[in-house]
C-alpha cells in the first residue's frame, strides 16, 4: 500500500487529524502566551513589559476568534458542533473545553480588554459621528462615566480579573495539552507531562509572538524600539524557554529509560519519518539555536542594533520551533500504528477542505483581525489620543 | 475617592448582557436538546431504535432449514454439519422472504470451496485442504465429493 | 344542566384527558423504549463473542459477510472487521510477520517460505465492545455509548465527525465513513442479535471459530468457553473491559 511501511491495522491508513488541528494548539498556545506576558505587567508590576500590554491582550482576542475555525473546517458535521455546548459528555476533555474556551473569550480576555479601553471608548465615543459613534457607543454600552472613582473600580476590577485570567490561561492551554495526554491508546500523546509541556511551549511562543510583533508594530510607526521593553521580554522567553526545553528534555529521557513497548517503534518514527520535522526544525533550530541566542546576550553586552536583529531571529525561530512541536505531536502521533509494527503517512493536499491553503489562509486571518483591533482600539499613545480629542473640543 | 452609584452603571449594564446570553443559552438548551436524550445514558434512547433498524441481509441458518430440511439432514450427516448455509450461499434474506420471486444463484465450487480448503501452511494441520492446482485440477470438486457432505461419493 | 348530562360530561372528560395524557406518556415510553423488536428486553443481555484461534482458517467469510449486512464501503481502509495474518519465529516473539491484505476480504495468499520452524495463525478482529470504553470516555456529545446490554453503538445523526473516539480506540476498530463524514464501527449487528439472530460474521463462519455470546444466559457456551480454555483479551493492559475473548491467542499478537 502506497506510503505504508510495515504492518498497520487495516483501519489506519488515513491520518485522523490533519494540519488544522496542528494549527489549533499552535493558535491557542500564542493566546494563552500573550496572555501571561501581559500579565506580567499587570499582576506582577513588571513595568518594562508596558509599552507591550495592550498589544499582547488584542493579539490574544485576535488569535482566540480564530481558534474555533480550524476545528469547524476539520468536523465531518460543523453545523453538529453546537452539541458540544447542548449535550456536553462531562467525560469527555474536548466537550468541557467548549466551556474553558467561553470563558476564557467572554469572562477573561473580552471584559479585561473593554475594562482596560473604557476610557479610550467613551472619549472616542464622544469624539466621533455616524456609524462610528454608534459603534464606540455600543462598545461603551452607553453609559459615558469616565470619573476618577469609576475608572479606578474598574482598574480594581480589571486587576482581579488578570489575576483570574492567568490560571484561566493555563487552563486554557493546559486542557489542550490534556486533551491528547489523556489517550491511553497512544503512546506518542499519553503522558502526564503533556498539559504541562503544552503550556510552556504556549507560553514560549506567546511571548516570541508579541515580541515580534512590537518589531513590526515599531517600525511600521517608524518609532525607536523601547529596549529596556524588548530586553525583558527575551528575557521571560528565555526562562520560560529554558523550562520547556528541560520538560521536553524529561520527556525524552524517561522514553529512553524506560523504553517501554512503544519505544522502538517510537524511536523508528522520529529517527526516519518525523526526522526534518523533530531533530531539525524542532530541537536545533528551534530550541537550541534561540536558546543559545537567548543566552549569549545574557551574558554579553551587544549594541543595540544586534540585540534587535537577534531578538528577531531568536522569536522567528521560537516561532517555527513551536510550530514544528505541534506538527510532530498531532501528526507524529498518528504516523505510526497501535501495533507498533508499521508506519502510514501523511498526504497533505493544497486546495480541500483541511488542505495547506485553508491552514495559511487560518494563520494570515487573526492578523487581519489584529489590524482591524489595532484600528478600532489603538493599543499605543493613549495619551496622545485624549490630546487629539481634547484639541477637537 | 469612593465609588459611587453613578459608577457602577456600565458594569450593570455589562453583567446585564452576560444574563441575557445565559437565559439565551438555557432556552437553546431547552429547545435543541432532543427529548429522549439521557434516558438510558449519556445519548440518545432513539439511536438503539436507529441501529435496530438496518435491513437484514443473511437470513440465518434456521430460516433455512425450516424448508430445506431435506439439505439439512444430509449436511447433518457429514463434516459441514456446522458450516452454515450462507457461507457458501451468501446473503439470502431476501430469498427467505420470497422463496419463488428471489431465487439465489448456485455457487461455482471451484472458486467456493478453494477459498476455505486451499493449502495454506498458515491454516491449523488438522483442517482438511489441498493445493487446486495438484488435486483433480480439470474437474469439479463436486464430481467426487457431495456438496452438502463432503465424503467421496 | 341536570345531574345525568353533568356526570356524563364529567365522564367523558376524565377519559379525554386520561386518554390524552396517556397518548402523552405513551410517546414519551415509546420515545425511549430500545424493544424495537417483539419479546427483547436489552437488560437481560450482555452481549460479548467468543473467538477460537485454532479454528480460524483465514478464509474471510466473516469478513465479506460483515460487508454484505452492514453495507460497508468496499475499499480496503474501511473495515467494521478484518482478518490478521501472524508469522512467528518462535526465537523473537517480539517481532511477529503480520499482514491482513484488503483485511481478509479475499482471504490470504500461500505465503512462499515454508519454513516449519515458523508458528502461522490468524487472528479476526472487531469492535471489543469494551465494558469500559475509552471511545466511550472521550465523545464530546454522546454519540457514541454503550447500550443497556453492553453494545457500543454509534449515534449516526449525532456525530459530528471530530474523530477524538478514532484516536482513543486501542484497537484500530472505527473508520470514518465518507459517504455520511460519520463514525462507524462493527455494532456487533444490532439490528441481528435484538431479533434472536446471530451475527453476520458468526453466522457465516464455516469452522465456528466465531460465536456469539450472550454472558447474561447461563446456557450460553460462552461459560463452558471461558472455564474450558485459557482465555485472552487484546491488549489487557488498557483495562479497557473488552468482551471479545480469544482462545489461543499468541502474545506476540498485537
Amino acid at each position: 500500500m502506497p506510503g505504508v511501511e510495515g504492518f498497520i491495522y487495516p483501519n489506519e491508513l488515513e491520518l485522523q487529524w490533519s494540519v488544522l488541528i496542528v494549527l489549533y494548539p499552535f493558535i491557542t498556545g500564542l493566546v494563552a502566551g500573550a496572555f501571561i506576558l501581559a500579565s506580567l505587567e499587570r499582576v506582577f508590576n513588571v513595568e518594562a513589559v508596558k509599552p507591550t500590554y495592550r498589544l499582547a491582550l488584542l493579539t490574544a482576542l485576535a488569535f482566540l476568534l480564530v481558534a474555533p475555525l480550524p476545528l469547524q473546517l476539520h468536523l465531518g458535521h460543523p453545523e453538529r458542533s453546537l452539541e458540544m455546548y447542548l449535550t456536553p459528555h462531562t467525560q469527555s476533555a474536548m466537550a468541557m473545553f467548549g466551556f474553558v474556551y467561553l470563558w476564557y473569550l467572554m469572562v477573561v480576555l473580552v471584559l479585561e480588554i473593554w475594562l482596560d479601553y473604557r476610557k479610550d471608548i467613551v472619549l472616542k465615543w464622544r469624539a466621533s459621528t455616524g456609524v462610528t459613534k454608534l459603534v464606540y457607543g455600543a462598545m461603551a454600552l452607553w453609559s459615558d462615566n469616565i470619573s476618577e472613582s469609576a475608572l479606578k473600580l474598574d482598574d480594581r476590577i480589571g486587576r482581579a480579573l488578570t489575576v483570574i485570567g492567568i490560571p484561566s490561561a493555563f487552563l486554557l492551554h493546559g486542557y489542550v495539552g490534556f486533551i491528547f495526554g489523556s489517550i491511553k491508546a497512544n503512546p506518542w500523546w499519553s503522558t502526564p507531562l503533556m498539559p504541562i509541556v503544552f503550556l510552556f511551549s504556549a507560553i514560549v511562543s506567546g511571548i516570541a509572538c508579541i515580541l515580534l510583533l512590537y518589531f513590526v508594530t515599531c517600525w511600521y510607526r517608524k518609532v525607536p524600539v523601547d529596549m529596556p521593553c524588548v530586553d525583558t521580554i527575551a528575557k521571560y522567553l528565555y526562562y520560560a524557554f529554558l523550562v520547556d526545553f528541560s520538560l521536553e528534555m524529561l520527556d525524552l529521557i524517561h522514553r529512553l529509560y524506560e523504553s517501554d513497548e512503544s519505544f522502538r517503534a517510537l524511536d523508528f518514527m522520529v529517527k526516519t519519518r518525523l526526522f526534518t520535522s523533530q531533530i531539525v526544525l524542532q530541537i536545533l533550530l528551534g530550541t537550541v539555536v534561540p536558546l543559545a541566542i537567548l543566552g549569549v546576550v545574557q551574558l554579553v553586552r551587544f549594541r543595540h542594533e544586534v540585540r534587535r536583529v537577534l531578538y528577531v531571529l531568536a522569536g522567528s525561530l521560537t516561532l517555527m520551533g513551536i510550530f514544528a512541536m505541534r506538527w510532530n505531536v498531532v501528526i507524529g502521533g498518528q504516523l505510526f500504528s497501535k501495533s507498533f509494527l508499521g508506519y502510514t503517512s501523511y498526504k497533505m493536499a493544497f486546495a480541500t477542505k483541511e488542505g495547506l491553503l485553508p491552514a495559511i489562509v487560518l494563520m494570515i486571518l487573526p492578523f487581519v483581525i489584529l489590524w482591524v483591533l489595532i484600528r478600532l482600539l489603538p493599543p499605543w499613545g493613549h495619551e496622545a489620543g485624549s490630546a487629539r480629542s481634547h484639541a477637537r473640543g | 475617592m469612593k465609588p459611587s452609584g453613578a459608577d457602577y452603571t456600565h458594569l450593570i449594564r455589562m453583567a446585564g448582557l452576560f444574563v441575557v446570553g445565559v437565559t439565551a443559552f438555557v432556552l437553546l438548551r431547552w429547545l435543541m436538546v432532543p427529548a429522549d436524550f439521557g434516558v438510558y445514558g449519556h445519548y440518545r434512547a432513539g439511536a438503539l431504535k436507529d441501529n435496530m433498524a438496518r435491513p437484514v441481509m443473511f437470513a440465518g441458518q434456521a430460516s433455512c432449514v425450516e424448508c430445506h430440511t431435506d439439505v439439512a439432514e444430509v449436511r447433518a450427516a457429514g463434516r459441514h454439519a456446522h458450516v452454515g448455509c450462507e457461507a457458501c450461499h451468501g446473503p439470502l434474506a431476501a430469498h427467505a422472504g420470497n422463496p419463488d420471486g428471489a431465487k439465489p444463484v448456485r455457487p461455482d465450487p471451484r472458486k467456493t470451496c478453494i477459498i476455505c480448503h486451499t493449502a495454506s501452511i498458515s491454516k491449523p494441520k488438522t483442517f482438511p485442504q489441498v493445493v487446486p492446482a495438484d488435486h483433480a485440477p480439470e474437474g469439479s470438486c463436486v464430481d467426487c465429493h457431495k456438496v452438502h457432505n463432503p465424503k467421496l461419493s | 344542566m341536570n345531574q345525568d348530562r353533568r356526570s356524563f360530561l364529567g365522564q367523558t372528560g376524565k377519559l379525554l384527558i386520561l386518554t390524552a395524557s396517556a397518548a402523552v406518556a405513551w410517546e414519551h415510553i415509546l420515545a425511549g423504549r430500545p424493544e424495537d423488536a417483539p419479546n427483547y428486553t436489552a437488560t437481560d443481555h450482555w452481549w460479548g463473542m467468543a473467538i477460537d484461534i485454532e479454528k480460524c482458517i483465514g478464509c474471510g467469510t466473516c469478513v465479506r459477510a460483515c460487508k454484505a449486512e452492514n453495507d460497508v464501503p468496499h475499499e480496503d481502509y474501511m473495515f467494521r472487521t478484518w482478518v490478521e495474518r501472524y508469522v512467528v519465529d518462535p526465537a523473537d516473539l517480539d517481532h511477529p510477520q503480520v499482514d491482513s491484505r484488503n483485511g481478509g476480504y479475499d482471504g490470504f495468499h500461500e505465503r512462499e517460505v515454508l519454513d516449519t520452524r515458523l508458528k502461522m495463525f490468524f487472528v479476526p478482529k472487531l469492535c471489543n465492545h469494551c465494558a469500559h470504553s475509552p471511545c466511550v470516555q472521550v465523545c464530546p456529545v454522546g454519540a457514541t455509548f454503550e447500550s443497556p446490554d453492553g453494545v457500543v453503538l454509534v449515534d449516526k445523526t449525532y456525530c459530528l465527525g471530530c474523530r477524538y473516539c478514532v484516536q482513543a480506540c486501542p484497537y484500530g476498530c472505527r473508520f470514518i465513513d465518507p459517504r455520511t463524514e460519520t463514525v462507524d464501527k462493527c455494532s456487533l449487528c444490532y439490528h441481528r442479535i435484538t431479533k434472536g439472530l446471530t451475527t453476520a460474521c458468526c453466522e457465516t463462519c464455516p469452522t465456528g471459530a466465531r460465536t456469539l455470546a450472550d454472558l447474561k444466559d447461563p446456557k450460553d457456551p460462552i461459560h463452558a468457553f471461558l472455564r474450558d480454555h485459557k482465555v485472552q483479551v487484546l491488549k489487557p493492559q488498557m483495562a479497557t473491559g473488552s468482551k471479545m475473548y480469544y482462545n489461543g491467542l499468541d502474545g506476540s499478537v498485537r
